[in-house]
């Protein structure tokens, strides 16, 4: 793992190169280096940090941070193979503007992992060859994994809320 | 649900037209043959699950296909954001159904390591030894309906036949075939019980000797090299780029293991090897998976030689239940127990990423708490899910039946992939 004096290291060199709002935050925590990034520069941040080595993504995720704003991250687990270090950049974008630069052109296993978070966050990745659902059905509704998405499940009927579901049985 | 509109930038087409919005004008093919697009699945046997396939054909030779999957998506992440963390592992370990104890191994180690929680060194080698039967265990499934669908239909009783035993030690050791909840948070659920030692080793005396069989009967038949040996195969740069991890990727050469790379539950502790593949085909990914097998049983026999003695789970009475005979005596205990059942222990805010090494390769879990007695967020990175888009680069200009054997090589758990 890169250490915090690593990290900030990383993070120094790309506010030099894309300016001093290019990394919003830098954590190190559980011996885990993490960066957040300024959502536009995705794919500059991805390919700047391909250069030092981490040359496999691991992982893409999407976080639903309600009731936050920014509300919706996107997490990109990257991986050195050579040097055995795992690094994490993290971009959060809000809800009105949900919108994210698709990596998969640069990282071709990008591609199922945008298309769940699209399905499950409503997420969107712009130039994302193929953006639509992967879980749920095409026709579906919603983005199930929002935190203020119900849970649902079917009524249970008892005697004493028998009038506010009429015809239920039927 | 959310009250905005999103803005979706994919076409909205109806489920069941699919098959409409797929473009084929890319695809080359010669002027006086017609392109078929033909939907393999979703319920077909050789797709290993419920798993459907859009395949372009010109005659017999696949030129395009594209993976549909959802048919089998429960929602388990979403149900384990309702869960107090360790009623979470059952409903985890459902996810890639053969590889229940990495699942809940992943999970536990994540909600560990946002706990600092250390795991006593007896339970490490405990969920290793499990972790290894596990491996084994899947092997022999992937290997019975790989075989099937060859056309070996007698591999698939003799692989069965292992797996069955694997089982009966898992019922053994945890009172469940599958699905054991055995990986505790903090360290396993029980000690294992007496002759449980004795019934593995007879298992790890057979296993090796079985591999053999196995190799006698497939390694070399005619058929078997002629489906296998030089079909789709796929260089390493490829795979990387496509995420491609576990026993695909090390068939073409590349040691990527996290046992070895970033040990973790004790790893560290045992002698054993990475076997890797040299050209990536398919009959590299056959031989790299039965050969892991017997790696898995030299280590399964260093855990019961070197099994330290002392607690099967941690003693902080904060995360793990206490033991029965204590609620009788202790009001300790009693608040304890109350506590963990009815609320469960509550996990500091933060965000982990757990990857370990499961029989398909890295499976991760990410987690995020928020200081409640429920995660915010879990994700499993499952390796099928990822695996499954190198179908594509591996099956493309091969034929039809090739694609089935490439498939079955794959080895792809629906239930992981869709979760």
């Amino acid at each position: 793992m890169p250490d915090a004096t690593g990290l900030e290291l990383i993070a120094q060199e790309l506010r030099d190169a894309h300016g001093a709002d290019a990394v919003v935050d830098t954590t190190y925590f559980r011996d885990k280096a993490t960066l957040t990034i300024a959502p536009p520069l995705v794919r500059e941040t991805l390919a700047h940090l391909k250069d030092r080595g981490f040359r496999f993504l691991a992982s893409v995720h999407g976080v639903d941070y309600y009731p936050e704003e920014p509300r919706f991250g996107v997490h990109y687990e990257l991986l050195d193979m050579t040097e055995v270090d795992r690094i994490t950049v993290k971009l959060r974008v809000p809800l009105d503007a949900p919108n994210v630069l698709s990596v998969t052109p640069q990282w071709p296993t990008a591609d199922h992992q945008e298309r769940e978070v699209y399905d499950m966050f409503g997420v969107i990745f712009d130039e994302h060859p193929d953006l639509r659902r992967i879980l749920m059905p095409e026709d579906y509704e919603g983005h199930p994994q929002r935190r203020d998405f119900p849970i649902g499940g079917e009524p249970v009927l008892f005697t004493h809320n028998e009038p506010r579901y009429p015809r239920y049985t039927q | 649900m959310s009250d905005i509109e999103t803005r979706p930038s994919a076409p909205q087409i109806p489920y069941r037209e699919m098959e409409a919005s797929h473009e084929i004008e890319h695809i080359a093919h010669g002027a006086e043959q017609e392109l078929l697009t033909l939907n393999l699945g979703p319920h077909h046997p050789a797709t290993h699950g419920v798993l459907r396939l859009l395949t372009t054909l010109e005659g017999e030779i696949v030129r395009d296909i594209k993976p549909i999957i959802g048919y089998v998506h429960t929602g388990i992440e979403k149900t384990a954001e309702d869960k107090a963390y360790w009623k979470v592992i059952p409903v985890i370990e459902r996810m890639d159904y053969l590889a229940y104890y990495f699942n809940a191994m992943a999970f536990c180690g994540a909600v560990e390591t946002l706990l600092e929680l250390e795991v006593p060194k007896r339970a490490q080698y405990l969920r290793v030894l499990h972790m290894e039967l596990n491996r084994i265990m899947s092997h022999m499934v992937w290997l019975g309906t790989s075989a099937l669908d060859l056309g070996a239909i007698s591999m698939f009783w003799y692989c069965f036949r292992d797996r069955e035993t694997v089982l009966d030690l898992f019922e053994m050791s945890s009172g469940q075939r599958m699905h054991t909840r055995y990986i505790q948070v903090g360290g396993v659920m029980e000690d294992i019980p007496p002759g449980f030692d004795a019934k593995v080793r007879e298992f790890c005396a057979e296993m090796p000797g079985r591999v053999d069989q196995f190799l006698d009967l497939l390694a070399k038949n005619e058929i078997v090299l002629q489906r296998l040996r030089g079909v789709a195969a796929v260089d390493e740069k490829t795979l990387l780029d496509l995420g491609v991890t576990g026993p695909l990727l090390r068939s073409c050469g590349n040691p990527w293991d996290l046992r070895k790379a970033e040990p973790y539950s004790s790893y560290e502790d045992f002698d054993f090897k990475i076997p890797v593949g040299t050209t990536g085909d398919n009959y590299d990914r056959f031989i790299v998976r039965l050969m892991e097998v017997k790696e898995s049983v030299k280590i399964i026999l260093q855990c019961l030689d070197g099994l330290p003695e002392g607690d099967y789970i941690s003693d902080n009475r904060k995360y793990v239940l206490p033991p029965r005979h204590e609620l009788a005596t202790s009001m300790e205990a009693l608040i304890h127990h109350f506590k963990l059942v009815t609320e469960g222990f509550r996990v500091p805010p933060g965000e982990v990423y757990y990857p370990i090494e499961g029989p398909r390769g890295e499976y991760g879990v990410f987690l995020r708490s928020d200081g409640s007695s429920k995660p915010a967020r879990v994700h499993m990175r499952d390796p099928s899910f990822v695996n499954l888009q190198a179908t594509r680069p591996m099956v493309q200009d091969l034929y039809i039946a090739d694609l089935i054997a490439t498939l079955a090589m794959l080895d792809p758990i629906l239930g992981g992939i869709d979760r």
